[in-house]
């Protein structure tokens, strides 16, 4: 088997024992790279020549007998919205065209301290704002499985980036389901860490209270490998979680479900949900009792208002988040040309900076604040976001997990939903809940939908803390289903 | 319309925001220093320039200044309460919104006693909030100063992220025409407090603590308020009470002919001592306020806010109190030294030794007077209380008289070394050698023979001329006592 097809993990053992060096480990990818991202469009920046670098410091550093962490070595690529001292960083957003970062985000650097060789930056819907990485301003990227098709979003750079067998590890931002979602499209593993277990320093805001960074990769063992590489309390993070991190290696080592209280979420189901997709949960309901889960059905009235408070919250933080685009400090400045004052330059640069659905949002997030409409909507969404939690910690005590379909649909046309804001809204039915709780909640790949033999995601969703739940449980059905198939389900895409 | 006038048609009602940099070694929200005066856009980071996936911490040593505030001004202490955002654009505000506090602040609900005129007036202290200051613009070209009209602008953001402490009080009735004096008061009081508490210097002159004054106008017999003007950043304690008494005649003049106040904030000017018109709060701006999701709560838990309470040193008005018990000195008298910032220095002079009296005699007659003379401040007067000290000790110790001591304090003012470097550099010594003395006695005798006579004669108290010729002849440097002494003697004369 090739470099390119190896785990994380793999990779870490074979460069360990010797086998293979970081910087042919980098160069294969980096071929892959040059070979397939044509077609692809995941990468946004790719640093051939900083990530051979970097793999020759850590050759010479093994070479010196220093104990290096367990994914030193291993190439990994950033999505667009994590600061890099090293590469640009720019949101998927004109307005941020070729800007340098002065310092990196705390994933990034604490990967960069792990020692993980950073291969380039991927692509996003503008500022994470979207499902499908349409809203890019620097295109579409497609999805490995089926060129003409999304590889979900916001995240989708990095999905893609995995999926097409580029790089083994990536990281992404989850705030409706950024991460999730385009790992269940892609056939990938997909984690949204406990909200306050990642570090949000140095990442490109969208909504502040949700955004929650975390990892991609093609097995749960290297998600939890990288998750619990750049985890951990961050002072430079207010809403950082001080607490150790859950044992999330140890799970994903050792998937067991057996004695497991399995709730099936009874909402996410019915009217909208692709028959393909809902057969493969069922399939999943079924493995999970074979495996000695306890399965039973849970009711979360709530969740179904979550999709409309979502899009309150998430606009109105974005509103004010994005303000910070001016023209005055960094990035795209229009109209400067001594005749204009700086309110005319900032009107101009915000217009010609911003794509449309950030545009759409900001003003819905600026609608919703506003004096006199501040009660009825962004007041009435935090409410039901406390319904939500409330929901979610009724049903942990029924039961020690939540399982749905990550999403209704498997991976969509592009184009399809690109002028239909509403339907492409609904992509994150299912995943928003766990957003506004701040839960834990992995999405690792259950098969493929008879329709069109496209991934479908199993969604596991946790309390917040019980991030080690959803990789014993993820671990469990991956090995169950690899042994059932003969191999990942990625090994069932077509070649590209 | 004259201020009398004014006073007699209306009543005003005030209101003062006051907004005090806080001291702290560094940024509210970053780890910036605060140090004033250095080059522009050095005291900066990716946190206080926005840059883009920065985030803010909260500065656990401003909490506690602005709990030390609350507490001082006898506010509840929220024990639990959240940062808000507040947004609107502007070029030196790097966020474009300002982390503040809105419908939750840190401390509220208190009060400040101050005097003025001999009476005790308790202000109401609304709320005590945290936030962050801005940038710094400047505004090059134009006739203004200000944004519109400018050529050009640039923009220092050293000063954006400084921790801000917001001090509202609630609306202040009942002042009559000693509203401008209340506001000075309250604002002089204010500046006392915060800087016995040492959580700012409060240098007025940098801007570190600047007030926006409310105020409106009613109809004498009327229960309902007036529509408000703010003056903004009114930045010395002359101005608040220049700023209020011009806001009063203004108001009264428009309202006496048939206008109507407009909402709105205006600007204070220095040289005039007028206010301007500046943005209309009718077409107001809507901040959008909402919880700082980049934030967690304050929760300031009750032990804590309990100790930082026992830990608060003397306030002001409970020191002038208890020093004005031990030096025995009248309400008028202790109020004459507060107004002119002196009860420091005195208190200072007597603990270098002076007795209270004469420490108060030099620092209210001599030096102030010398202060004012020269426009400056008391305590910026080049002289210190030590030396001070010293002089009342050479004049209780005979070695001057207190014609010499001003003439010594003089040369100290001027530059010319400690007092006893200018008594030796000057010869100020008394004359204490009495054969000298003595030829001066009767070479003062024998030029005055009428008042020599009349005190032969029995009429002692011209004696008075003589010790006057005695002193002239000696220029100022004999001992006026001794020499009326030695007088009487030479004249056979008893008293
Ligand atoms: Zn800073």
């Amino acid at each position: 088997m090739s470099l390119i097809h190896k785990t994380a993990a793999e990779l870490s053992a074979l460069m360990a024992a010797g086998e293979v060096s970081a910087v042919e480990v980098t160069q294969a990818h980096l071929d892959r790279i040059a070979e397939v991202d044509g077609k692809l469009h995941a990468f946004l920046h790719v640093g051939d020549e900083s990530a051979l670098e970097q793999a020759r410091a850590i050759d010479a550093r093994r070479a010196a007998g220093e104990e290096l962490g367990p994914l030193a070595g291993v190439p990994i690529a950033h999505k667009d919205v994590f600061t890099t001292v090293d590469m640009p960083t720019t949101a998927g957003s004109k307005i941020l065209e070729g800007w340098r970062p002065p310092y990196d985000a705390t994933v990034t650097g604490r990967l960069r301290e792990a020692g993980l060789v950073i291969l380039g930056k991927t692509n996003l819907d503008e500022f994470a704002m979207g499902s499908s990485t349409e809203n890019s301003a620097y295109g579409v990227t497609r999805n490995p499985w089926d060129l003409g098709r999304i590889p979900g979003g916001s995240s989708g750079g990095s999905s893609a980036a995995v999926a097409g067998y580029t790089v083994p590890l990536s990281t992404g931002t989850d705030t409706g389901g950024s991460i999730r979602q385009p790992a269940a499209v892609t056939g990938i593993v997909g984690m949204k860490p406990t909200y306050g277990g990642s570090s949000r320093y140095g990442v490109i805001a969208f909504a502040s209270s949700l955004d929650t960074p975390g990892p991609f990769a093609r097995n749960v063992l290297d998600a939890a490998l990288l998750h619990e590489a750049f985890s951990g309390h961050d002072p430079l993070d207010s809403t950082s979680i001080d607490a150790p991190v859950p044992g999330v290696v140890e799970a994903a080592r050792h998937g067991d479900v057996a004695g497991l209280r399995v709730g099936v979420v009874k909402e996410f189901a019915g009217d909208g949900y692709q028959p393909g997709v809902l057969a493969r949960f069922r399939d999943s309901v079924e493995l999970l009792e074979s495996l000695g889960a306890k399965v039973v059905e849970v009711s979360c009235p709530s969740f179904t208002t979550a999709l409309p408070a979502y899009y309150l919250i998430a606009p109105s933080e974005c509103s004010s988040n994005l303000a910070r685009f001016d023209a005055m400090r960094y990035g795209l400045r229009v109209g400067d040309d001594g005749t204009r004052s700086a309110e005319e330059v900032m009107a101009l640069t915000r217009a010609a900076g911003f794509g449309p659905e950030v545009k759409r949002r900001i003003m819905l997030g600026t609608y919703a604040l506003s004096s006199g409409y501040y009660d009825a909507y962004y007041g009435q969404a935090q409410k039901v976001r406390t319904l939500i939690a409330r929901d979610f910690e009724a049903a942990f005590h029924q039961v020690d997990v939540l399982i749905s379909p990550t999403t209704p649909t498997t991976a969509f046309p592009i184009g399809e939903r690109a002028d239909d804001p509403m339907a492409m809204y609904l992509a994150d039915l299912c995943t928003i809940p766990a957003n506004l709780a701040g839960n834990a909640a992995i999405s690792v790949p259950c098969g493929l939908a008879d329709e069109d033999g496209l991934p479908v995601g199993l969604q596991i969703m946790a309390p917040v803390l019980g991030d080690d739940r959803c990789y014993r449980v993820g671990a469990a059905v991956e090995r169950a289903l690899e042994n059932r198939w003969g191999g990942p389900l990625l090994s069932k895409a077509p070649a590209l | 319309m004259p201020y009398d006038e004014a006073l007699e048609r209306f009543e005003p009602v005030l209101g003062l925001e006051t907004h005090v940099e806080l001291g702290t070694a560094s940024k509210m929200f970053c780890g910036c220093p605060t140090a004033f005066g250095a080059a522009p856009n050095t005291q900066v980071c990716p946190v206080c320039l926005a840059l883009p996936g920065s985030l803010p911490t909260a500065n656990a040593q401003a909490i506690e200044s602005t709990i030390k505030i609350g507490l001082a001004l006898n506010c509840s202490i929220a024990s639990w309460c959240r940062f808000a955002r507040k947004n609107y654009f502007y070029p030196d505000m790097p966020k474009n919104y300002q982390i503040s506090q809105y419908d939750e602040p840190l401390c509220f609900d208190g009060h400040l006693d101050i005097e003025v005129e001999g009476r005790t007036i308790r202000v109401g202290i609304e709320r005590v909030h945290l936030e962050e200051d801005t940038g710094k613009s400047t505004h090059v070209g134009g006739a203004t100063g200000r944004i519109h009209g400018a050529d050009h602008s640039i923009v220092d953001y050293n000063r954006a992220g400084i921790p801000l402490v917001e001090i509202v009080t609630k609306p202040i009735e009942g002042t009559d025409r000693m509203a401008p004096e209340v506001a000075k008061a309250y604002v002089t009081e204010l500046r006392e407090l915060v800087r016995a508490l040492g959580v700012s210097d409060v240098r007025m002159e940098e801007g570190s603590m600047r007030s926006d004054v409310n105020v409106s106008l009613m109809p004498r017999g009327s229960a309902e308020w007036g529509t408000r003007t703010e003056t903004k950043n009114v930045n010395s304690l002359r101005s608040v009470e220049r700023a209020v008494r011009f806001e009063i005649e203004r108001q009264a003049a428009v309202l006496a002919d048939g206008g109507r106040i407009v909402q709105e904030t205006r600007h204070f000017h220095e040289d005039t001592g007028a206010t301007t018109s500046g943005r209309s709060k009718e077409e107001a701006q809507d901040y959008r306020y909402f919880p700082e999701p980049d934030l967690v709560p304050i929760a300031p838990a009750a032990e804590w806010v309990e100790s930082l309470r026992a830990e608060l040193p003397e306030l002001p008005s409970v020191r002038r109190k208890r020093l004005q018990n031990e030096w025995g000195v009248s309400d008028l008298d202790m109020a004459a030294m507060h107004n002119i910032d002196a009860i420091g220095l005195v208190e200072a002079t007597i603990a270098a030794g002076a007795p209270p009296a004469d420490a108060r005699k030099w620092w209210m007659g001599e030096l102030a007077r010398r202060a004012n003379e020269s426009g400056t401040a008391l305590a910026d007067l080049p002289i210190t209380p030590d030396q001070v000290a010293r002089v009342t000790a050479m004049v209780a110790g005979g070695a001057l008289n207190d014609k010499l001591a001003r003439q010594v304090l003089e040369g100290v003012l001027a530059g010319e070394g400690t007092p006893d470097d200018v008594v030796s550099a000057r010869g100020l010594q008394i004359v204490n050698d009495e054969g000298e003395l003595s030829s001066i006695i009767d070479q003062v005798i024998l030029d005055n023979a009428d008042a020599a006579d009349k005190v032969r004669s029995g009429k002692v108290a011209a004696a008075g001329a003589l010790v006057g010729g005695v002193m002239k002849a000696s220029r100022g440097k004999a001992d006026a006592g001794r020499a009326r002494q030695l007088i009487l003697e030479k004249l056979g004369v008893t008293e």
